[in-house]
């Protein structure tokens, strides 16, 4: 029951969020995502103290064809959960200050997306799995085409048609395990008892990955990513790049490996190949950006494909890094994007070359925005770090060459974002920042509590590992061909 | 066999109404008429009683089953939604009303009779009872060029079709000695089929393609769905589609079963042809009604992926996927309509910033436009599932696959309609639908947006 609270909710959220009207919506909208993260702490308390370390909701949906209602929260689950829900509140605090048009539709839509991510990440029956999947792409596409930049009509377009062709042919994936499990059912427990005819696993591979890659984004696919953050309005592409393309991540290791494992050793290695070239591909285009928005997301296009390299890396290191990398990226990403949206905001510029000296004006600005950094640059006692080792670590024992060509990202992570730091915050003022403004009351509790994050789950990230462990274990176990 | 006759009674009784001066309350009754209908159509559920007439055994001409009834049943209800937008769109030609009325319900006769036929000849007065009603319908507005051109366009092209379905249907019976189903099935099955029979059924094949306006006998669809009024448009590419394919299926499912072999390949490329065809071209128009019209040419393709499935037992996929589509169809009529009333234009451009004029509408316009284009948790999505799990399921991979593309094309094109009305500039123009037009709009929410969730009460009919 604990656990169709956690995904209804969010739901209902956002239907009282829409009728309760424009003044009230951020506000409410904050309560009700704090809520929500309430709800998850007593989740993590009530697996804790449950046999199975499993919470499971299960009951018959479609008769014909088997369709059923299978949520699970299980650690690798429960890790996902907690990044949506402690996210979603930071996110919604960002935007106040932030005078949106019909601000009930945007907090609704924030809250639908939230309902749908959860859905994602506890959803065990493949066509659940898949409709939350596809429902989690509307509210974004609307978030950022009603309230997006000026370039949002083609831009947004374009990422809905290329993650939505990467779903359909999921779908088709979907369909053939359905028909290839002799149970003929979408429920996960007949998926992994691996009946496919390793014949057929090649190309149900490249069915799941592309739809994954697309999402990740894994180079070459990643084409939609860096003008979509751009357009995107800051919360869109904080939802984005915080959450949303954990969705691919998370679903190459519950929804890829244990279920097609003579796919994932046949087609792996390009797989993990395609991740090392896109980490140094997209940390070379990110030292040539001028626009922070754009340096964040290819930094981004970069960590993430370290963390699907690790994944690709079948050991148990690359599987918690990866897990740890996710919460670590997904806190990072949205604390770097919101110091973007800051500096736009009041210097209506986010062009590295007009910036500079910001640290001048507002000292505090400067220390979170540091912190922020230092996390995402991977230096130890930051929560980048663990989860950065560990990953490398795991590709160096896959391959000692791609471990040598991934680890350039720690390299080139620090040159583009030393530098970045280096020349909006430090130096002599521009004419744009002169006149910085002090940082509001939620836009330094958002960042607090994101520079905070980093520091503890730098220092201590053992929970994180201990929750996952078990789940990952055991997927381990199923991807590996004996 | 209750439903056809009372029905008929009441296109009669439409006709008359002219005289007794029912106009006013022309509209009521049908609704009426055909909620009785509905119930008594019902009533034979899963009771195969052999269809009489005052205790002569018609058996050998209708079957009333399942497959009939429930498609019966979609038919009625898609009827009844049509009369419902009808009242306020014909509020202007009142004197024409009993005579547009009792043509519909003659279309809906036409349809009852393909649902049940057990007998080409049969099929071809079903045919022939829906088609000529719609020739007169589509030239409804006599003084538009384009509707006399869309009614004349589409009388020729119908004509020739059923030319091609009677000639196919001479030549079954010249080698099979029998108009019957069945009998028919059996003949071929003995394996004395040769060259002719071969021949009637691939003229068959073509007049069915024409009706379903499939590539490459699609070309009158767009002219056609262009130039009728609205209303009319809504009635074909809903209902009339519908019963076309449920005699489609029946035809292939009870008289050339055995030739499946024979016949899939044509049905698999023409299949494919129509998928590519209708949402390419889709791509490129500007005007909602043809937007809908290749739109519809596509849906005609994926549907006859569940004609290709006939072996795994696809009629539940079918009826599933007619209801969703149709919903989704009409109530996106229903709220352009209105749009095309009121802006003076029938291009997309017709829907610019609609989000702002009249923010319900354009959010419900959403749904059903994300139905058609198959995304969950729409009705629409569910559907095209069912079509592809069953084509699936009978080994139509590639098949399978060039529909999962298309899905992808079609998404394009109804985000046209989703982009017009969220990020273009409003004008002046304020867009209010009247009390009907939102109890058509709303059932058609609901039922888009439930059955998409809660699909297994009319999975479990089939």
């Amino acid at each position: 029951m604990m656990i169709l609270q956690l995904l209804f909710f969010p739901l209902l959220a956002a239907l009282v969020v829409f009728a309760a009207g424009n003044k009230y919506a951020s506000k409410l909208a904050l309560l009700l995502s704090v809520v929500q993260m309430i709800l998850t702490v007593s989740a993590y308390i009530a697996l804790q103290n449950s046999p199975e370390k499993t919470l499971y909701f299960f009951t018959e949906w479609i008769q014909q064809p088997k369709i059923s209602f299978h949520l699970a929260l299980d650690g690798l689950s429960l890790v996902m959960v907690g990044l949506t829900n402690f996210l979603l509140p930071l996110i919604i605090l960002s935007s106040f200050n932030r005078n949106h048009e019909n601000p009930r539709g945007y907090y609704a839509l924030m809250l639908l997306m939230q309902f749908a991510l959860v859905g994602v990440f506890t959803a065990m029956d493949g066509m659940l799995y898949y409709i939350f999947w596809e429902l989690a792409l509307i509210p974004i596409y609307f978030i950022a085409l009603r309230w997006g930049g000026a370039n949002r009509v083609p831009v947004t377009i374009k990422f809905f048609i290329y993650t939505l062709a990467g779903s359909l042919l999921m779908l088709f994936g979907f369909i053939a395990l359905y028909w290839y499990n002799p149970n003929h059912s979408f429920d996960i427990r007949d998926f992994y008892a691996n009946t496919v005819c390793s014949c057929n696993q090649g190309w149900l591979f490249w069915l799941f990955f592309l739809a994954f890659a697309i999402k990740i984004p894994i180079v070459p696919f990643h084409t939609w990513q860096a003008e979509t953050y751009k357009e995107a309005p800051t919360q869109g592409t904080m939802l984005l790049s915080g959450i949303m393309l954990k969705m691919g991540t998370y679903s190459l290791i519950r929804w890829l490996l244990p279920i097609l494992p003579s796919g994932v050793a046949e087609w792996g290695p390009l797989a993990i190949t395609l991740c090392v070239i896109g980490i140094v591909y997209a940390s070379i285009i990110a030292i040539m950006q001028r626009d922070l928005k754009k340096l964040f997301a290819y930094s981004s296009v970069a960590h993430v494909g370290l963390i699907a390299a690790g994944i690709f890396a079948l050991n148990m290191e690359g599987l918690q890094g990866s897990v740890i990398q996710m919460l670590s990226h997904g806190i990072n990403v949205i604390g770097l994007f919101f110091c973007a949206d800051i500096i736009l905001h009041r210097t209506k510029t986010n062009n590295i070359d007009e910036l500079g000296g910001i640290r001048q004006t507002a000292p505090l600005f400067n220390t979170l925005f540091m912190i922020i950094v230092l996390g995402s640059v991977a230096l130890p006692l930051t929560n980048g770090f663990i989860g950065e080792f560990l990953l490398l670590y795991s590709v160096y024992s896959y391959n000692t060459w791609l471990a040598v060509f991934a680890g350039l990202t720690i390299i080139l992570g620090a040159v583009y974002m030393l530098r970045m730091f280096q020349k909006t915050m430090l130096g002599e003022t521009s004419a744009a920042t002169v006149s910085f403004e002090q940082l509001h009351w939620n836009e330094w509790l958002v960042l607090s509590i994101i520079g905070i994050t980093i520091i503890v789950m730098g220092i201590y990230p053992k929970p994180v590992f201990d929750v996952a462990q078990p789940v990952l274990e055991s997927i381990l176990n199923k991807s590996l061909i004996k | 066999m209750n439903t056809l006759i009372y029905t008929t009674a009441l296109g009669l009784l439409c006709m008359v109404g002219e005289i007794l001066n029912l106009r006013k309350w022309l509209i009521p009754i049908v609704l009426i008429g055909l909620s009785v209908i509905f119930y008594v159509n019902f009533s034979g559920w899963g009771v195969e009683i052999p269809a009489t007439i005052s205790g002569l055994n018609m058996s050998h001409m209708v079957h009333i089953d399942n497959f009939s009834i429930a498609f019966s049943g979609l038919a009625i209800f898609i009827a009844a939604l049509i009369f419902m937008l009808a009242h306020d769109y014909y509020k202007n030609e009142a004197h024409h009303l009993s005579d547009y009325v009792a043509i519909i319900v003659f279309t809906l006769v036409g349809a009852l009779v393909m649902f049940s036929y057990w007998n080409m000849a049969m099929l071809f007065l079903g045919i022939e009872i829906l088609s000529i009603s719609l020739y007169i319908m589509a030239g409804s507005r006599k003084y538009d060029t384009r509707s006399n051109e869309a009614g004349f366009k589409y009388f020729l092209m119908g004509a020739f079709a059923s030319g091609f379905l009677l000639f196919g249907i001479a030549l079954i019976y010249g080698t099979s000695g029998s108009f019957e189903l069945t009998k028919i099935a059996a003949y071929f099955q003995s394996g004395q089929a040769g060259a002719l029979f071969y021949t009637g059924m691939l003229l068959m094949l073509i007049a069915f393609f024409f009706k379903v306006a499939a590539v490459p006998f699609h070309f009158w669809s767009p002219d056609v769905y262009e130039g009728s009024p609205a209303l009319i448009t809504a009635l074909m590419s809903t209902l009339v589609k519908i019963a076309v394919f449920a005699a489609f299926y029946r035809l292939m499912s009870q008289c050339f079963f055995y030739s499946y072999n024979d016949s899939h390949i044509i049905i698999s490329i023409v299949a494919a042809a129509t998928m590519f065809m209708g949402n390419l071209v889709a791509l490129s128009q500007d005007n909602f009604k043809r937007i809908l019209a290749y739109s519809g040419i596509s849906h005609a393709g994926y549907m006859l992926l569940t004609i290709l499935s006939v072996q795994v037992n696809s009629e539940g996929a079918l009826l599933f996927y007619s209801l969703a589509y149709a919903v989704a169809s009409i109530g996106a009529f229903a709220i352009a309509i209105p749009v095309f009333f009121f802006t003076r234009s029938e291009n997309v451009t017709a829907f610019n910033g609609l989000a702002k004029k009249n923010p319900w509408l354009a959010g419900i316009l959403t749904v059903f436009m994300l139905s058609l284009a198959g995304i969950p948790p729409m009705a629409g999505f569910l559907g095209k599932y069912y079509i592809f799990s069953k084509a699936f399921e009978s080994g139509l991979f590639v098949l399978t696959f060039i529909a999962v593309i298309n899905s992808i094309i079609g998404v394009n094109y109804y985000f046209k309609v989703i982009l017009a009305m969220y990020s273009k500039p409003a004008d002046e123009t304020a867009i209010e639908p009247t009390p009907l037009y939102w109890a058509v709009i709303v059932t058609c929410l609901i039922l888009s947006v439930v059955l998409g969730i809660f699909p297994n009460v009319l999975m479990g009919l089939l």
